[in-house]
């Protein structure tokens, strides 16, 4: 099992959002989390990377079989838990480039590799980019400063592949994306899937599940899972709603 | 405060890592100013008569001038009767040699062994420990181009013709109160003269250094780029720590005549005191530089994050037509400490320009404020200024403030001020945190991007320095 959330609860501020809710995310799967707004599948990413704004009151998680619950973000990054961000923040001055190499040798770092130089990465970064369709000199711009939100997405996606990170939460990628981002996205996701990796997807919509398929589909509402099944679930959801599903339980 | 800023005040609270003093005989000068004393330090560095007089005569002047108050600083009067204005080391040795192996040890803990130095080609040092210089280097090399680089009391007797047609011609004793006290009593500082066509070879440095307990120290360094020559001079400072405040008023005069550019390059980083601000240095500098001919140019870049009070102004007098003035500064604040720093751009000549590039990042209850004059005179035909002042704010009790003036009486004139305010964010530190870069360097890198431009203008040998020393005093800063 790659990830195990138990009777998980936690909070933002005063409020309980996430109430109990159980999970398991199985090594080499896609999960796709669908739900109402409000229903807590943005607090949930949020809650396995060890969000500042999160508190865990209750439960555990279990990533690889080790409580992360108490662990610091850069901790779980580096023991290969990866999250896109909805609308990744600016950093000004501080160049793609620079950023994403740093990231890639503190990995390394960590797993007791040689750095990457100037040229490896240089080399690997702009293959990537390539396949998202980004130009090169994205690499040399501020990090997601002025970015486009198509680039920002595309970008996010970037770090992931440099990453190479073993749970993947993709949150909304694919939320304010062209059909043209869309696709750069999901391949870049698709190029990345491997029986070693597991994927959680988070989304509104069904656009993204066309292209990268899940194995499993998780309704979330009111902080807990309450329905998992397969893609079909996808076709249920589309043809009658969230409210169709609420009545079966 | 979250858990997030209790870690950040942690780090950034760390002891000083340079703090500590080495234990050297001293021959003090019994504490308190008068004409006694003056005569007596001038006597001690063997001066002749005429620069006694002038320092009498810039006794008399500080004697009826006030302390300035206007800056956007708080702290207790300081009692100029209390201080020692000599203090040198016994011995004064002819060579490196000869330096008293515990001076050296403390330059190592700074991570400026001299000796290294002195084998690292490019960088020629003038070490001025305490008030005398006991070492320098390079300097027969730059002899042989008639680059003269010595120490100013060694200058005072060996080119009293430079000395009296140059110093107090930038700032005049009178210029203020802290100028007139260094005209005073300046212990040493450094003398630099680049003669016709040169272009100096080496960056030229000084390592300033306070040791002795309850000294004032009083820098006065004058720098002379003839025509068409070009030098660049840096600066950079350390302190061990001290209970009580230490008062330094520097002083620097840079002339730059047709077609000769000076870059002058700081970094300070005096003792800044604890969280309370105890023991920190007072750092009252006036530094000027004045574009004299056609074409010439001087460039001030700074990086200021010591001290529990800088009171500094690094200014260009553009008189020559065509002449360019800059200003590039990081100032960093953290704990308690305060600085209300900036530049005076006083354009004169047709056609000058000046950019002032000006990053002010503020920690813990740290106070920054950049204050900038830009002045058009009426004979200064389309003259142009760019000022770029930042602010980047960590954690939520410190300031940023920015006092910038501007007086236009040409109207040709092309005047341009842009002004931002940012924090460091908790969402910019997660976000680089989430791809495994721990919090410090997160904070590091943050702060970097957002200088940036500043860092970019050091010589190299300084840069890396700089860098290391932000990171030193910003780890973990953040909220």
């Amino acid at each position: 099992m790659m990830l195990e959330i138990k009777d998980l609860r936690a909070k933002i501020g005063e409020k309980e959002i996430i109430k109990g809710l159980n999970l398991n995310l199985e090594k080499g799967k896609v999960h796709a989390i669908m739900g109402p707004n409000g229903a807590g599948k943005s607090t949930l990413s949020k809650t396995i990377v060890g969000h500042y704004e999160v508190e865990v009151t209750g439960g555990d998680i279990l990533f690889k079989g080790e409580s992360i619950v108490d662990m610091e973000p850069e901790e779980r990054a580096l023991k290969g838990i990866f999250m896109s961000f909805q609308n990744p923040v600016e950093v000004p001055g501080v160049t793609n480039a620079y950023f994403l190499r740093t990231a890639v040798n503190a990995k390394r770092e960590y797993e007791g590799k040689e750095p990457l130089n100037a040229a490896e990465f240089l080399r690997m970064a702009r293959e990537y980019a390539k396949l998202l369709g980004m130009k090169p000199e994205m690499l040399n711009r501020s990090l997601n400063v002025g970015f486009s939100g198509g680039e920002k997405k595309r970008n996010e996606i970037l770090q992931m592949l440099m990453l190479d990170p073993d749970l993947i939460i993709l949150d909304e990628i694919d939320s304010g994306l062209d059909i043209d981002a869309l696709k750069a996205v999901s391949e870049g996701i698709n190029k990345i899937k491997s029986p070693e990796k597991t994927f959680l997807i988070i989304t509104h919509y069904s656009r993204i599940l066309e292209y990268v398929k899940p194995d499993y589909i998780h309704i979330l509402k009111d902080g807990k899972v309450v329905k998992t099944g397969g893609y079909e679930l996808v076709k249920k959801l589309e043809a009658e709603g969230y409210k169709a599903i609420e009545e079966e339980q | 405060m979250n858990e997030e800023q209790k870690k950040i005040q942690e780090v950034v609270s760390r002891e000083y890592e340079l703090g500590f003093s080495v234990d050297i005989e001293e021959e003090t000068a019994p504490p308190g100013l008068n004409e006694d004393i003056i005569r007596f330090l001038s006597k001690k560095k063997g001066e002749p008569e005429w620069m006694t007089n002038m320092r009498i005569q810039a006794f008399h002047i500080w004697q009826k001038m006030e302390e300035p108050r206007w800056a956007h600083l708080k702290y207790d009067v300081i009692d100029y009767q209390s201080i020692s204005y000599y203090a040198a080391p016994k011995k004064k040795p002819k060579s490196l040699d000869e330096v008293d192996p515990e001076i050296l040890r403390a330059y190592e803990k700074l991570g400026i062994p001299l000796e290294e130095q002195k084998a690292l080609a490019g960088v020629a040092v003038d070490a001025v420990f305490d008030s005398v210089s006991i070492g320098t280097t390079f300097k027969e090399k730059l002899k042989e181009m008639g680059i003269i680089f010595c120490s100013i009391s060694e200058a005072i007797k060996e080119y009293p013709e430079l000395i009296q047609k140059y110093m107090f011609s930038v700032v005049p004793m009178s210029d203020n109160f802290f100028a007139a006290l260094n005209s005073a009593v300046f212990t040493d500082g450094t003398f630099v003269y680049v003669p016709k066509g040169v272009r100096c070879p080496l960056e030229l440095s000084t390592y300033f250094r306070i040791n002795a307990q309850n000294t004032g120290q009083f820098e006065r360094t004058l720098i002379i780029a003839d025509e068409g020559s070009y030098v660049s001079y840096n600066e950079g400072c350390s302190a061990p720590m001290r209970d009580e405040n230490q008062l330094h008023a520097a002083v620097v005069e840079l002339i730059a005549l047709k077609d000769a550019e000076i870059k002058y390059s700081t970094i300070q980083n005096w003792y800044p005191g604890d969280e309370e601000g105890r023991g920190g240095i007072y750092n009252f500098v006036t530094k000027r530089g004045v574009c004299a001919g056609e074409n010439s140019k001087i460039s001030w870049t700074q990086v200021e994050t010591g001290s529990a009070i800088t009171w500094k102004y690094p200014s260009c007098v553009l008189k020559g037509d065509n002449s360019v003035g800059e200003f590039y500064s990081v100032a960093i604040t953290t704990k308690a400490q305060q600085a209300d720093t900036g530049t005076k751009m006083i354009h004169i000549g047709k056609n000058t320009s000046s950019t002032i590039i000006s990053k002010g990042i503020s920690a813990m209850r740290g106070q920054n404020s950049y204050r900038g004059l830009v002045k058009i005179q009426a004979s200064a035909q389309n003259a142009r200024n760019y000022s770029e002042c930042d602010s980047l704010l960590i954690g939520d009790k410190c300031g940023a403030h920015t006092f910038p003036y501007l007086e236009s009486k040409n109207a040709s004139a092309q005047i341009e001020h842009e002004a931002t305010t940012s924090k460091i964010s908790d969402e910019q530190l997660f976000y680089l945190r989430q791809r495994g870069i721990n919090e410090e360097d997160a904070v590091s890198m943050i702060v970097h991007g957002f200088c940036k431009e500043v860092l970019a203008n050091l010589p190299m040998e300084f840069a890396a320095e700089a860098k290391d020393l932000l990171n030193l005093t910003l780890e973990g800063s953040v909220g």
